[in-house]
C-alpha cells in the first residue's frame, strides 16, 4: 500500500513536469524567454508584502468555490453553474449594502447582512439549477451554463440600469461603496482576515463533512449510485438538492467577498473565474478535501503572479491559466494512464 | 475454432485467481467450466475474451498463438463473451445496441441489420422487439440480445458466463437448443456455470476449477458425485424445509392492481403469515418483479390496498415501507444494490440506523468485520464492493440487512451462487423466518422455489395464481404453469385447475 502511494505521487510529479514542459513549449513558440517568464510569475507572488497579501486575498474566494464543488462532485453533480452562483451572491450582497448603507445600522451589521444576503443569493441560483435537474430532467451542466449567462446579463442590466453610476452608464461597474463598507483589513495591507477566516473555516468544515459524517457518506453514496443509495434508505433527491444549496451558499459567500473586500462594487466580471478555477482545483486534487487548501493557494499564487507578465515581458497574463489548465489535463491524463497500466498487469 | 490455453496465470494483489491453467477445446464442442464462486472461472474467461490480460501464458486459436488486447480485438479474432451482468446500453434501442459494435462505414446499414436481427432472433426462438429500449428488458432478454449480437459480429468462440442464472426454465430450453445448433455449426461454446444440472444436461466435456487451479476434467456421461467432489472437495446435500405458517397475518393485499407500460396485474388478494416464505415463479418479465416492487412501495399501485402489520401503506413511498420493517434486495447487485467505489465498512454504516452526526469509524469497521465473518464474505472491511466476486457481493448485500425485519423481498437471492453459498444463504434467511420475518422471493430456479417456499405464486403475462401449497407441487406442474398451461380461460387472477 505504502509503495503504491509513492508511485502515485511519482506519477503526479511527472504530470506536473509534463505540464511545465508543455507550457515552456508554448512560451518558446510565442518567442518569449521561458525562464524569465517563470521567474516573473514567482516574483509576482513573493517579491513584496503586497504580492503575498494579494495571493492570500485571492485564496479566500478560491477556497470557497473549491469547497463548494467538492460537495457537488461528491454528490455526482457537475456544478458548472458555480460562476453564476458567485455572481448571484455578489448581486445580493451589493443589493443589501445599497439598501442599508444609509440606514442607522452599524457597519458591522450591514456587512454581516451583506454576507448572509450573498449566501442566500448563491443558494437560490444553485437551487434553480437543482430544481431544473431534479424536477425538470435538465442536466446540471446545461442548466448551470444557461444560468451563468442569465446571472451575467442580470448583473449588466443592474450596472447600466437601476444601479448605474450617477451621470455615467458604464459597464465597468457600479459606484464604489464608501470605505466604511469595505471589509476591514489588517493594518497597512489589503488583506482581510475576515475573508480568509471564512475560507479557512469552510475548508475545514467540508473536510470533516465529507470524511467523517453520515451526511458526507450518504452524499457520496448518492453520487456513486443513486439507485442503491435510495434502496438503502437515503432520500436521494433531497441530498442532491442539499449539495446544490451548500455549493451555492459557498459560491455566494465568495461573491460577497469579491464585493466587500476586493472590488467594493459590482462589476460584470466579479467572479474573476474563481468558479471554474475551483472546478479545476477539485479535479487536480482528485476530489480529496485534504489537498484543497494548498493547491488552491498554489493556483491563487499563479493567478496573482501572472499579473506581472504583461508589464515585465509584454506577455498576456493568461499564461498562468495555460499552466493551470495543462496541469489539470496532464494530471488527469497521467492518472488515467497509471490506472490503465496497473489494471493490465 | 479450436481453442487452446497454455499455462495461464493471473494474480490480483494477493489472490492467485488462475494458476497454470492448461486446456484444449476442439471446435464444435460445448465445453463446461464448473467451479464455485471465486474459483477463477470468470477470470479465465475474461482473459480469453480480452477483458484482462494474463500475467503469463498463451492463447492459441486454431493452433495459432494470438495476443488479445481488448474485447473488440477478441471479437475480430472470433471470440465473444456473454457476461453474467449483460454489458449493454440501457438508453438505446435493441437494434442500436445490436449494430453498435459493428465495424463498417459511417452510416450503419440499419435495414440489413434489422433483417439479420429478426432472422437470428427467430432462429433461436427469442421474441425481441428491435424498436424497444434496452432498459425495458429483463436480464434474460438482455442476454438473448447479446447472444444474437455476438453471433452477428462473427464470433466463432462463444463464452457464456452463468447464462442460466437470470432466465426461466423455458428460456433455458431455448438457450440450450441454440447452443447445440451453434456447436453443430462448428462453433466452440464455453459454458461457465456452477449448476451441475445444466452442465450435465448440456456439455460434451467439463473441466472443474477450484481456487484458481484446474482440478480435473471429464466427459459425458457424468458422475455427479465425482463432479461435486471436484468442485468442493466434499459432497453436500440440501437441507430440510421448515414447518408451515403461524396464524398471524403480516401482509395483506386486498384487490391490489399494478401496471407498467407492458403488463397489467389485476386485482390480487394475498395474506402472508408471519415467518412464511412465498416463492414467486414465472418466466422473466411475467409480472413477478412488478408485483414485488409494488409490495415494496417502489411502484405505485393502481388499485386496492396494501396493509402491513395492520397499517395501511397504500400509496406510500418505499422509505415509509422501509421504516416499517420492509427490505428489498434487487437482482442487479452492482446497479441497484451496492454502491461501487465504497467499501464494505461504508456500506455497513450506510445501511445501519445512523446515530449522531459524526461517523464512528472504529465501530463501523468492527461491525463490518462481524458481518463479514457471519456471512462468510471473502473480503476485508476496507475492500470496495466491486472488487468482490459476484457471490460475495450477494453475501455482502444480505449482510447489510437490518436485524429486525417484518418483510423481506428478494429478487433472485441466490443467482450466480454455488450450492454451498445457496444453502448457507438460505439457512440465514430461514433463521430470520424463525425470528418472525416473512419472505417473498423471485427465482428462476424451480428447485429453489419448491425447496424453500411454503407457498408459491405463479406469474404468467401479468396473471397470478392463487397461492399454491409448495408441498403439493411438482417441478413438472410448476413448469407447465410458468409456460402458460393449465390456466383458466378467464382474465384477471386465475385459479389453475
Amino acid at each position: 500500500m505504502k509503495k503504491n502511494n509513492w508511485l502515485t505521487f511519482g506519477f503526479q510529479v511527472g504530470a506536473i513536469i509534463l505540464a511545465l514542459l508543455f507550457t515552456t513549449a508554448v512560451l518558446l513558440l510565442a518567442g518569449a524567454p521561458p525562464l524569465q517568464a517563470y521567474l516573473s510569475v514567482i516574483k509576482g507572488t513573493v517579491s513584496s508584502m503586497d504580492n503575498v497579501t494579494n495571493v492570500l486575498s485571492a485564496w479566500a474566494p478560491l477556497l470557497l468555490t473549491t469547497c463548494g464543488v467538492l460537495i457537488t462532485f461528491a454528490a455526482g453533480l457537475w456544478n458548472i453553474g458555480i460562476e453564476g452562483q458567485i455572481m448571484a451572491g455578489a448581486i445580493f450582497t451589493t443589493g443589501a449594502l445599497r439598501l442599508l448603507q444609509n440606514s442607522s445600522l452599524s457597519t458591522g451589521w450591514i456587512l454581516v447582512i451583506g454576507f448572509l444576503a450573498g449566501l442566500v443569493g448563491g443558494a437560490i441560483w444553485a437551487a434553480l439549477a437543482g430544481v431544473l435537474k431534479i424536477f425538470g430532467g435538465v442536466n446540471e451542466i446545461f442548466g448551470g451554463l444557461g444560468l451563468n449567462f442569465v446571472a451575467t446579463a442580470f448583473a449588466l442590466y443592474l450596472i447600466i440600469g437601476p444601479w448605474a453610476r450617477p451621470g455615467i452608464a458604464s459597464t465597468s461597474g457600479t459606484l464604489m461603496f464608501p470605505q466604511k463598507l469595505w471589509l476591514p483589513t489588517l493594518p497597512k495591507v489589503a488583506l482581510s482576515p475576515w475573508a480568509l477566516g471564512v475560507g479557512l473555516i469552510v475548508v475545514i468544515l467540508v473536510y470533516f463533512l465529507l470524511r467523517g459524517t453520515h451526511f458526507g457518506l450518504r452524499l457520496k453514496a448518492v453520487g456513486k449510485n443513486a439507485k442503491a443509495a435510495f434502496l438503502m434508505g437515503v432520500p436521494t433527491w433531497q441530498y442532491s438538492m442539499f449539495a446544490f444549496l451548500l455549493c451555492g451558499s459557498f459560491a455566494g459567500l465568495a461573491g460577497a467577498i469579491q464585493v466587500t473586500s476586493v472590488y467594493h462594487r459590482l462589476t460584470p466580471a466579479i467572479s474573476s473565474g474563481y468558479g471554474f478555477l475551483g472546478l479545476l482545483v477539485a479535479m487536480l486534487i482528485n476530489y480529496q478535501a485534504l489537498w484543497a487548501a494548498p493547491v488552491a493557494l498554489f493556483f491563487a499564487a499563479l493567478n496573482i503572479g501572472g499579473i506581472q507578465l504583461p508589464i515585465v515581458l509584454k506577455l498576456d497574463s493568461s499564461l498562468s491559466g495555460v499552466l493551470q489548465e495543462t496541469m489539470v489535463l496532464f494530471v488527469l491524463l497521467v492518472e488515467g494512464a497509471r490506472q490503465q497500466l496497473f489494471r493490465k498487469r | 475454432m479450436n481453442v487452446e490455453l497454455k499455462d495461464i496465470n493471473k494474480t490480483f494483489g494477493a489472490v492467485h485467481a488462475n494458476v497454470g491453467i492448461n486446456m484444449k477445446i476442439p471446435a464444435g464442442t460445448i465445453q463446461g467450466i464448473l467451479g464455485e464462486n471465486g474459483a477463477g472461472k470468470s477470470t479465465l474467461m475474461k482473459i480469453l475474451s480480452g477483458f484482462i490480460r494474463p500475467d503469463q501464458g498463451q492463447i492459441l486459436l486454431d493452433g495459432r498463438p494470438v495476443s488479445i488486447h481488448s474485447p473488440a480485438d477478441a471479437i475480430r479474432q472470433g471470440v465473444g463473451m456473454l457476461h453474467q451482468d449483460p454489458l449493454d446500453f440501457p438508453p438505446l434501442r435493441l437494434i442500436e445496441n445490436f449494430t453498435l459494435g459493428h465495424a463498417g462505414g459511417l452510416l450503419p446499414q440499419q435495414g440489413e441489420a434489422l433483417k439479420d436481427f429478426k432472422k437470428l432472433a427467430e432462429q433461436f426462438g427469442f421474441s425481441l422487439d428491435p424498436e424497444a429500449y434496452v432498459d425495458s428488458l429483463t436480464v434474460g432478454e438482455r442476454q438473448q440480445l447479446e447472444i444474437i449480437r455476438l453471433i452477428w459480429l462473427g464470433a466463432r468462440v462463444l463464452i457464456f458466463d452463468e447464462p442460466t442464472t437470470g432466465i426461466s426454465g423455458p428460456q433455458k430450453v431455448n438457450l440450450f437448443n441454440a447452443l447445440r445448433i451453434l456447436a453443430k455449426q462448428g462453433m466452440t461454446v464455453l459454458f461457465v456455470s456452477h449448476k451441475l444440472e445444466d452442465v450435465e444436461g448440456l456439455c460434451d466435456r467439463v473441466v472443474v476449477l477450484r481456487q484458481g487451479h484446474l482440478v480435473g476434467g471429464t466427459q459425458a456421461p457424468y458422475n455427479t458425485h465425482q463432479l461435486v467432489e471436484m468442485m468442493f472437495g466434499k459432497e453436500i446435500t440440501l437441507g430440510e424445509r421448515s414447518a408451515g405458517c403461524a396464524e398471524e397475518v403480516i401482509l395483506s393485499l386486498h384487490e391490489m392492481a399494478v401496471e407498467d407500460y407492458r403488463l397489467h396485474i389485476g386485482r390480487t388478494n394475498l395474506d402472508v403469515c408471519r415467518g412464511e416464505v412465498i416463492g414467486l415463479a414465472g418466466m422473466e418479465g411475467s409480472g413477478q418483479n412488478l408485483f414485488l416492487r409494488a409490495v415494496a412501495g417502489m411502484v405505485r399501485t393502481v388499485g386496492g390496498q396494501i396493509v402491513l402489520d395492520g397499517q395501511d401503506l397504500t400509496g406510500r413511498s418505499y422509505h415509509v415501507y422501509k421504516e416499517n420493517g420492509v427490505a428489498f434486495l434487487p437482482a442487479s447487485r452492482l446497479e441497484e444494490g451496492l454502491v461501487p467505489g465504497l467499501t464494505i465498512t461504508e456500506h455497513v454504516i450506510l445501511a445501519e440506523e445512523s446515530s449522531g452526526f459524526f461517523i464512528n469509524w472504529e465501530k463501523g469497521r468492527q461491525l463490518a468485520q462481524e458481518r463479514i465473518s457471519e456471512f462468510n464474505v471473502k473480503g476485508t472491511p476496507a475492500n470496495t464492493v466491486e472488487s468482490l466476486s459476484g457471490g460475495n457481493q450477494q453475501r455482502a448485500l444480505l449482510a447489510l440487512l437490518r436485524d429486525q425485519l417484518t418483510l423481506l423481498l428478494l429478487e433472485h437471492p441466490t443467482r450466480g451462487l454455488d450450492i454451498e453459498s445457496t444453502i448457507y444463504i438460505w439457512s440465514k434467511l430461514k433463521e430470520r423466518c424463525h425470528q418472525g420475518t416473512s419472505i417473498l422471493f423471485i427465482s428462476s430456479d424451480l428447485e429453489e422455489i419448491l425447496h424453500y417456499s411454503d407457498r408459491v405464486l405463479v406469474f404468467f403475462s401479468g396473471k397470478v395464481t392463487a397461492p399454491l401449497e409448495a408441498s403439493t407441487l411438482t417441478t413438472e406442474k410448476l413448469g407447465e404453469l410458468i409456460g402458460g398451461m393449465g390456466w383458466p380461460k378467464s382474465n384477471g387472477e386465475g385459479k389453475p385447475s
